[in-house]
This record gives structure tokens, C-alpha cells and sequence, in this order.
């Protein structure tokens, strides 16, 4: 099989990602596009995918109406997802005593959807939320809303926010002693290469969950050391795995379907379960949404971690059929 | 009354240049999307009227904005948000998205011109901040995700536009009818009197006009058809975002007029169409694609300030 | 007890957060009314040197294993002759023009800058922390205030205060607010006027730079810190007076106390509300509420 990889930065501007997308397919002859950070990205592409009859595999954009209202015969989500980033850790989090929350979010739909999937799992939990405050996006400095949530005593701070947002936040939290005092984080939406960047000084204690750990076993590990030298030294995190896992799924539904048309290779991904070193066994639901287990994971303290990369701990392992939220209450037109 | 060697004669040698290129530019865009991708295309004409648009202000009227971007996202919201919502048909979506533009045009104009110089660059950067703030915030633009799935829709009822061909001739008939308008504008008394403020608007003031109203009459003009860009962009793309009111996309047109030739009629177009390839071409290298367009940038102010078309108008010694 | 709905407490805890904040808008606009009030250039490519800044003593400490202390002293000279070297081979080319050009070259500086910055960075931001004899904090009853954001207050205080006393009130700042108003006569009385105009862009460089390392260890390390930061410190400086050196102080740090206030009350328009100030100041007093009109 021949296959050829073309890339482009998107620059997190849907028109840009858009144009990118119609060019590949129309004129460059593209059959499916992979990664995809991004939501408001993601959910163009995916338009622009489900017209032409191409192929999609998210594994970077979080918003779980990929697999809801905007669900496409042409996508399928991969990795992680806004309800199941919710689910994992608020679950969790509820069910070993942070019953009292306040929510940090990032003034945009992202941020939005977040704090309101987060927020119903801790209510169904028995769990309250003591107080909410929005950060407009980018925001350099969270002292003044450190503060407030500090002064809500709230048990825990949930961050729904991601990249740079979350970063600071955690870095300023340090610095306001907010764990130190006896409040804990919640970070919704966080990637090694965040934690990376916090130093494990900063970031010890984190909660969050992800689907994928490079050093969770002997086949994550084998991935890393095949992806650490080609990357500068970074270890993968989901999203690279995710992507990893979704391209092999693919070509294995090309080959055994013997076609390379969108629609019906992305049926045929949904036929044949999924099986590969780095997420383990699955499957793809009617609705695009890949199936695996979560894991709960935290932090490690500086003391416990035995060098470069060696983050997190893993917590809890939460199974596929309760980490990703029920085809039914999707919303997914495919599905009723 | 002075006659100028453009009014006077429209066949004289300034405007035989000018025809011929203009001519030369009409059969690129007939021709060109044959080869080129359309919705490429189109993207650099709608950019192109923007950038058309935004010189009217700077080359003509000597007023550089820093918030371009507010005409060109908010009239891209409403005819996003019409066509979609509303199900109005594509040639009212754009007629609304230009409305609305004229209407912040109007309002931001009429704060904005009795300032000068950096005044002004900074008022209508604090006008245009806030248009991103209010875009940012209502519920109606979708925030980060902006509005997407715009449905092209049938022009006037009939002409179904999903079809690149179809909407490439639309966008070519707003295009070029814009784009002779400017000529036009640019050629005619108010053109003149537009010059003159920007050469000296005191002496202006001494020959007794109104400048401050003949530069707010610009200001509209400008930000109207860049909403008219902005609008017909949003059904090209079929997704109106935050891109479009973000402060840089101000920049960008800048940089766009600059490169092209601040002051001439075709040099936007120039500009526009080097940009946006650069822009496409370069998407691979991530962000090399700021790093050079940076460069362009320097270049232009410290060697190149005609730009391309103002280099070219320079050496045939006509106006281009 | 309560204001608006908020426990008095709390208010002054973020008031006092505003505050430090208004230590950094103070900082920037410093450099930037310096460069702008005395030599007529509009330096958008404060924002990157103030990243530069902050990479600068990321750099040493990685790099180098030098410190914080002597970060403070090193960046910003290292930063400020870079910025000399833009003046000379750059700037002065442009003083004959409109200042618009200068606007344009120091954004497309920016550019440069802030993308060769991302393309060997990444965007995702690097550690740096607070320096040991820094750590820990006080606390104040109504608020637990870090000692690092102390010390950024009382340093960006001290900075501004001998900035402005040197260019207000010494001989060398009368020299140089001579220089810029009327260059060709001062150089008729044997001052080096071009000298001076590039010691001084470095020195407003310098400024910028300074702030970045100050902001290092509180705000990730990341080569965009300066790309939206830098049109909150034009409208500081466009309030505050554009020419005016003690007004870009104060607008600075009042203007950190009023988005303080803002993220209390509707904390979504933090970002913008310094837009909204600064509209109905040029609308009422275009030349800022401590500048003269040139």
C-alpha cells in the first residue's frame, strides 16, 4: 500500500483550516485527514468532510459534539472528549471526597462546555458547586481569581480551561499556596507536555485524566522510544497516540475493505474492532466515538519521580463503556 | 477650476496604464481558475477588496486605521448569521453584512475622525477591540467555534451557489463592480479633494472644504466595502470567526496595502493576491509564515515603500 | 461586611492584585512613553523585547546557570543593546518619514521576533522560578500575598520613580527633552544627538526587558507574552499622555487597579474594559490626561 502524508498548521483558525481542507481534498487528492486540534477546526472540517464523502479521524479537537449533534458518517472521534474529560475526573474527584467545587473556566465555548459537563457530573455525585468565575481567553494573570476561589474555600478549584490558560493557572495556584493551604486542583483539560512545561514542583498533586501514558506498559513504552528520538526528546502524549491508533485502524479497514472512499472505509472502521499496542482493545460506536479505557491520573511529587518525563501516577482505570458518554443521550442524528 | 490630467481626458496616458491593467487583471481572473484552485481565488478577491477598501482610507485619504478588522468580521457575522438563521437568500445576507458594516463604519467614524494621525491608528484600534469583545461575548457569532455550515444558497432564488463555479462568478461580479466604484470614486472631485486633504488639509481647510466631513465620508466608504469583502467572504467560506475581528487581521491588511503600493489602484490587489499565496504556500512551515511575513514587512518600510504596483506606476512614470 | 456584594476583604485583596499588575502596565509604558515622548517612535516591538526579556534570563539560568539577581542586571543589558543596534541600522533611517513607518517596522520586528521565538520554542511555555530568597509569602488577613509579587511592586515603584525623576528633573533628561524638540540646535551646541537618541531607545528597550525578567517567574515563559500584551500597554500610554512619562505611571498602575476591579465584578471584559477608558479619553482629552498636545 502506498501511502503518502501531506501536514499544514491550521494556526487554530477555522477559515485557515477550512481552506487547507478544501484544498487537500478538491485539489491534492486527499483521503482523510487525522489530528485536528482545535474545536472550532474540528467541527468546520468536519463539514467540509461529511459533503466531499472523505475520511476524518480527530484525535486532537476535545468537543464532544463531534459525536453528538455534528456527528457525520464520515468521523470518527478519537482519543478523549469533553463529557469523558468531565466524567473521568469529576467522578472521580467527587467520589474521594472533593465534594465542593469552584470552577476556574475559559470564557468560550470550550470552557463553557466543560464547566457545564463537569458541573452536572458533580451535582449527580452529591457534590456542590460553591462558585464559578470566566477568564477571558489567554489570560496571563489569575491572581485575582486564585483569590476568589480561595475565599469560596471550595474543595477543590476545577480548571476548565486548557493550554497556556491552565499552565498559568497552576503555576499562579503554587505561588497563592492554594494546595499548600488545603485546596486541590482539578485540571480538566492537561497533557504531559503541560506538566512538562509547569516543572513537577509546580504541577505535583494535579488530577486529571487522559487515555493513554507512554510509560504505562511494555507497548506504550516501545511506542515512546520509537517517538522520543523523531520528536526532540518529547514523550507522546494521548493526542500522538491517538493519532497513531487511528491511522493504523484505518489502513487495516482499507485494506480489508478494498476501497479507499471515505464513507464506506469509515463503516468498515466501525465493523472491525480495534486492537492496537497503545490503547489495548476497543471498538468505534455508531456514533464515531472510539471506546477505551481512561485513567485517573496525578502528579507525581518531585521526589517520587525517578527522572525526565516520569509524571504521572495512575490513579484509577476507568473502563470504556462508563468513560464515554451514552450513544443515546448524544444527541446524534445517525443514532435515533 | 484646475483641470488634472486624469479628469480632463480619460484616455490620456495615465489612464491608458491604468485600462491596461486593468484589463490584464479581468482576464487573470477569468483565466486563472482553470489552473489555480477557485476557492484560492476567490479568498484573494475578496482579500483583494478588502485591501482595495482599506487604501482608500490610507492611500487617498492618508488616514492609516489599526481596526479594519471590525468592518470586514462584524458584516462576515451578520451575513453568516442571515444566511443560516434567517435562511435569507445570499445576495441579502451580503447586502445585511454590508449594511451592518456601514452602521459601525458610521458610528466608529463619527468618534474617530476628529483625531489624527496615531489618534486616530489608536481609536480605532480601541473601537475595533471592542467589536471583538462584543463578537466575542453574544450569543448570536458561536464565540470560539464562530458560525459554520453557512449555506451558499440559491442567488436571488435561482442560481444554486454551491457550486465553486457559480459562486466564483459572484464573487467576481462584486469584485470587479467594487473595484470600479473605487476607480471611480478615486477619479472624481470628491477623489481629488480626498488628496488634497491628505497632502494638506490645512490648505484644504483655506480653500474652504469641510475636511473633516470629507474624511468621514471616506471612513464610511472604506469600512462599507470592507464589510462588503468580509460579507461575501463569509458565504465563500461558509464560516464567519473570530480571525476576522481579531487585531491582527488589521495588521495583515496593512501589510497587504504596503506590499502591494500604498496610493496606487492595483497595488492592494498586487499585495493581497502575494500575501494570501504566501499565507497558503507556506502553511507547512507553521510559523515561518509570521517570521516572513515580518520580514516582508521591514523590507517594505525600509527599501520598498512604494511597494510593487508603486514601483512599477514609478518606472513607466504613470499612475497605476 | 460588604460592598456591592463583595466582603470588604476581599476587595482589598483585589485591589491589591491590581496593583501588582499595574506594577508590569506600569514598567512597559514607562519604556514605551520613554521611547515615544522623547525620541517620536512608536515602538511595537516593546511586546517582543519584553519577551526577549524573559527568554533572556530563561537562557542564562539554563544555559549559563546565572541567576535571577543577575538576570535583572544582564537581560535587560543584552536586550537593550539589540535594541540599539535596531535603532542605528534600522530606526534612524525613518526619521524623516511619517511616524507611521516607524509603527510598521517595529511591528514587523514583532513578527520576526515573536515566530523565530515560537518556531525553536514551541508555544507551550517554559519554567522559571521564583528565586529562593523570594519564595514563601506574608499573610495579610484579608488576603495571603506572595513575596514576589511584593517585590514586584515595590521594584517597578523605585524603577519608575528614579526613571522619571532622571528624565524630569536631572540635566541629562533636560538635555535629552531638548534633543527631541529641537534636535539641530542642541547639536549646534556640541551634544551628540544621535547617541543620545539611541542610548535612549536601548534604555527604553532596557525598560521592557527588565519587565520580562520580573514577569519570568510568575507568568509562563512564552514567546507570545507579548503579542496581545502590547496594545494594552499603547492604550496605557495613549491614556496616560503620550509624551508624558508620570502619566504612563499612573495610568499603569491605575489602570491594574481598575481591571482588578473589573475581574471582580464582570471579569469576562478584564481584557477589554482598558479599550473602553481609553475611547472616552481620546474622545474627551486627545492628548491623554497628562500629556500636552505636540
Amino acid at each position: 500500500m502506498k501511502v503518502e502524508i501531506v501536514s499544514a498548521d491550521h494556526q487554530n483558525k477555522p477559515d485557515v483550516g477550512s481552506q487547507i481542507a478544501n484544498q487537500w481534498y478538491d485539489v491534492d487528492k486527499v483521503d482523510a485527514i487525522v489530528d485536528l486540534p482545535t474545536s472550532s477546526v474540528a467541527l468546520a472540517v468536519n463539514e467540509i468532510t461529511r459533503k466531499k464523502g472523505k475520511a476524518l479521524l480527530v484525535s486532537g479537537a476535545a468537543t464532544s459534539d463531534l459525536t453528538g449533534k455534528a456527528c457525520s458518517p464520515n468521523t470518527i472521534h478519537w482519543t478523549y472528549d469533553t463529557w469523558m474529560l468531565a466524567n473521568g475526573t469529576g467522578n472521580a474527584i467527587v467520589k474521594t471526597g472533593g465534594d465542593s467545587w469552584f470552577f476556574l473556566t475559559a470564557d468560550y465555548a470550550f470552557g463553557h462546555a466543560l464547566e457545564r459537563d463537569t458541573e452536572a457530573v458533580v451535582q449527580k455525585n452529591g457534590g456542590k458547586v460553591l462558585g464559578k468565575v470566566r477568564h477571558p481567553l489567554n489570560t496571563q494573570d489569575f491572581s485575582s481569581f486564585l483569590l476568589q476561589a480561595q475565599a469560596s474555600k471550595a474543595k477543590i478549584v476545577g480548571l476548565a480551561n486548557a493550554g497556556g490558560d491552565t499552565t498559568n493557572a497552576i503555576k499562579q495556584a503554587a505561588e497563592f499556596g492554594i494546595v499548600r493551604r488545603g485546596q486541590n486542583l482539578a485540571g480538566l483539560l492537561v497533557f504531559i507536555s503541560d506538566v512538562h512545561s509547569l516543572g513537577l514542583q509546580t504541577a505535583q498533586g494535579l488530577i486529571f485524566t487522559e487515555t493513554f501514558y507512554w510509560d504505562m506498559n511494555d507497548q506504550t513504552r516501545a511506542f515512546a522510544k520509537r517517538f522520543a528520538p523523531a520528536n526532540r526528546g518529547i514523550q507522546p502524549t494521548m493526542v500522538h497516540a491517538g493519532v497513531y491508533s487511528a491511522v493504523l485502524h484505518y489502513l487495516k479497514a482499507i485494506e480489508s475493505s478494498k476501497t479507499d472512499d471515505g464513507s464506506k472505509v469509515i463503516a468498515e472502521m466501525k465493523r472491525l474492532p480495534t486492537d492496537d499496542p497503545l490503547f489495548g482493545k476497543g471498538s468505534i460506536r455508531a456514533d464515531g466515538r472510539k471506546i477505551h479505557p481512561a485513567y485517573l491520573v496525578e502528579v507525581k511529587k518531585p521526589a517520587e519521580s525517578k527522572g525526565p518525563w516520569d509524571y504521572h501516577k495512575i490513579r484509577a482505570t476507568i473502563p470504556a463503556e462508563e468513560a464515554f458518554r451514552p450513544m443515546d443521550q448524544g444527541g446524534c442524528p445517525m443514532v435515533k | 477650476m484646475s483641470t488634472s490630467p486624469l479628469s480632463a481626458n480619460p484616455a490620456s496616458d495615465g489612464s491608458r496604464a491604468q485600462l491596461i491593467a486593468f484589463a490584464v487583471m479581468v482576464a487573470v481572473l477569468l483565466i486563472a481558475p482553470i489552473w489555480v484552485y477557485p476557492i484560492f481565488m476567490m479568498k484573494v478577491m475578496c482579500f483583494a477588496l478588502f485591501a482595495c477598501a482599506f487604501n482608500l482610507l490610507i492611500g487617498f485619504g492618508g488616514l492609516l486605521s489599526f481596526g479594519h478588522a471590525m468592518f470586514l468580521g462584524s458584516a462576515g457575522y451578520v451575513s453568516a448569521w442571515c444566511a443560516k438563521s434567517l435562511g435569507l437568500t445570499p445576495e441579502l445576507s451580503i447586502l445585511a453584512g454590508t449594511l451592518a458594516a456601514t452602521l459601525v463604519a458610521i458610528v466608529s467614524g463619527l468618534l474617530a475622525i476628529r483625531r489624527q494621525g496615531i489618534y486616530f491608528a489608536m481609536i480605532t484600534l480601541a473601537l475595533a477591540q471592542m467589536i471583538f469583545f462584543f463578537c466575542l461575548q453574544a450569543p448570536f457569532t458561536g464565540g470560539e467555534d464562530g458560525i459554520q455550515a453557512v449555506p451558499r444558497g440559491k442567488l436571488f432564488g435561482l442560481i444554486d451557489l454551491t457550486s465553486n463555479t457559480a459562486m466564483y462568478g459572484l464573487v467576481l461580479v462584486i469584485f470587479l463592480g467594487a473595484f470600479l466604484l473605487i476607480w471611480r470614486i478615486v477619479h472624481s472631485p470628491f477623489g481629488q479633494v480626498l488628496k488634497a486633504v491628505r497632502e494638506n488639509e490645512a490648505r484644504a481647510i483655506s480653500l474652504g472644504y469641510d475636511t473633516d466631513r470629507y474624511k468621514l465620508f471616506a471612513f464610511i466608504l472604506s469600512g462599507t466595502l470592507s464589510g462588503l469583502a468580509g460579507a461575501t467572504k463569509a458565504l465563500v467560506f461558509q464560516l464567519a470567526s473570530l480571525t476576522d475581528v481579531h487585531w491582527t487581521m488589521s495588521g495583515e491588511v496593512v501589510l497587504m496595502t504596503l506590499v502591494g503600493g500604498l496610493g496606487t489602484l492595483f497595488g492592494p490587489v498586487v499585495g493581497a493576491a502575494v500575501i494570501i499565496s504566501m499565507q497558503n504556500y507556506l502553511a507547512q512551515f507553521g510559523a515561518w509564515v509570521t517570521v516572513i511575513q515580518g520580514v516582508i514587512f521591514v523590507i517594505c518600510v525600509l527599501a520598498f515603500r512604494r511597494g510593487i504596483i508603486g514601483e512599477i506606476a514609478h518606472a513607466i512614470r504613470k499612475p497605476l | 461586611m460588604e460592598i456591592f456584594g463583595i466582603p470588604i476583604q476581599a476587595l482589598f485583596g483585589q485591589l491589591l492584585i491590581g496593583l501588582i499588575n499595574g506594577s508590569f502596565y506600569a514598567l512597559l509604558s514607562l519604556g514605551l512613553a520613554v521611547i515615544f515622548g522623547l525620541l517620536n517612535i512608536i515602538n511595537f516591538t516593546h511586546g517582543a523585547q519584553y519577551m526577549l526579556g524573559a527568554f533572556c534570563s530563561y537562557l542564562l539560568l539554563n544555559k549559563l546557570g546565572v541567576g535571577y539577581w543577575w538576570s535583572l542586571l544582564i537581560a535587560p543589558i543584552i536586550v537593550g543593546a539589540s535594541g540599539m543596534l535596531i535603532e542605528r541600522l534600522m530606526l534612524a533611517r525613518l526619521y524623516k518619514l511619517d511616524h507611521l513607518y516607524g509603527l510598521l517596522l517595529t511591528f514587523g520586528l514583532a513578527l520576526i521576533i515573536q515566530g523565530l521565538f515560537r518556531n525553536e520554542f514551541g508555544s507551550s511555555g517554559l519554567p522559571y522560578r521564583v528565586p529562593a530568597e523570594l519564595t514563601g509569602g506574608q499573610n495579610l488577613g484579608f488576603m495571603f500575598l506572595p513575596n514576589y509579587r511584593g517585590w514586584v511592586v515595590v521594584t517597578s515603584l523605585v524603577v519608575c520613580l528614579v526613571t522619571w525623576y532622571v528624565i524630569e528633573r536631572t540635566k541629562l533628561g533636560a538635555y535629552l527633552r531638548a534633543a527631541t524638540e529641537n534636535p539641530q540646535l542642541v547639536q549646534a551646541f556640541g551634544i551628540n544627538v544621535p547617541r543620545m537618541i539611541t542610548l535612549t531607545y536601548g534604555f527604553g528597550v532596557a525598560l521592557a526587558a527588565f519587565a520580562g525578567v520580573m514577569a519570568a517567574p510568575i507568568y509562563q515563559v512564552n514567546p507570545l507574552m507579548g503579542a496581545d500584551l502590547i496594545i494594552v500597554v499603547f492604550a496605557v500610554v495613549v491614556i496616560g499622555g503620550m509624551g508624558s512619562i508620570m502619566g504612563a505611571i499612573v495610568t499603569g498602575f491605575g489602570l491594574g487597579i481598575i481591571e482588578g476591579l473589573t475581574k471582580v465584578f464582570y471579569p469576562e471584559a478584564s481584557n477589554t474594559v482598558i479599550f473602553i477608558i481609553m475611547a472616552i479619553v481620546l474622545l474627551v482629552k486627545p492628548a491623554g490626561l497628562f500629556g500636552t498636545q505636540k
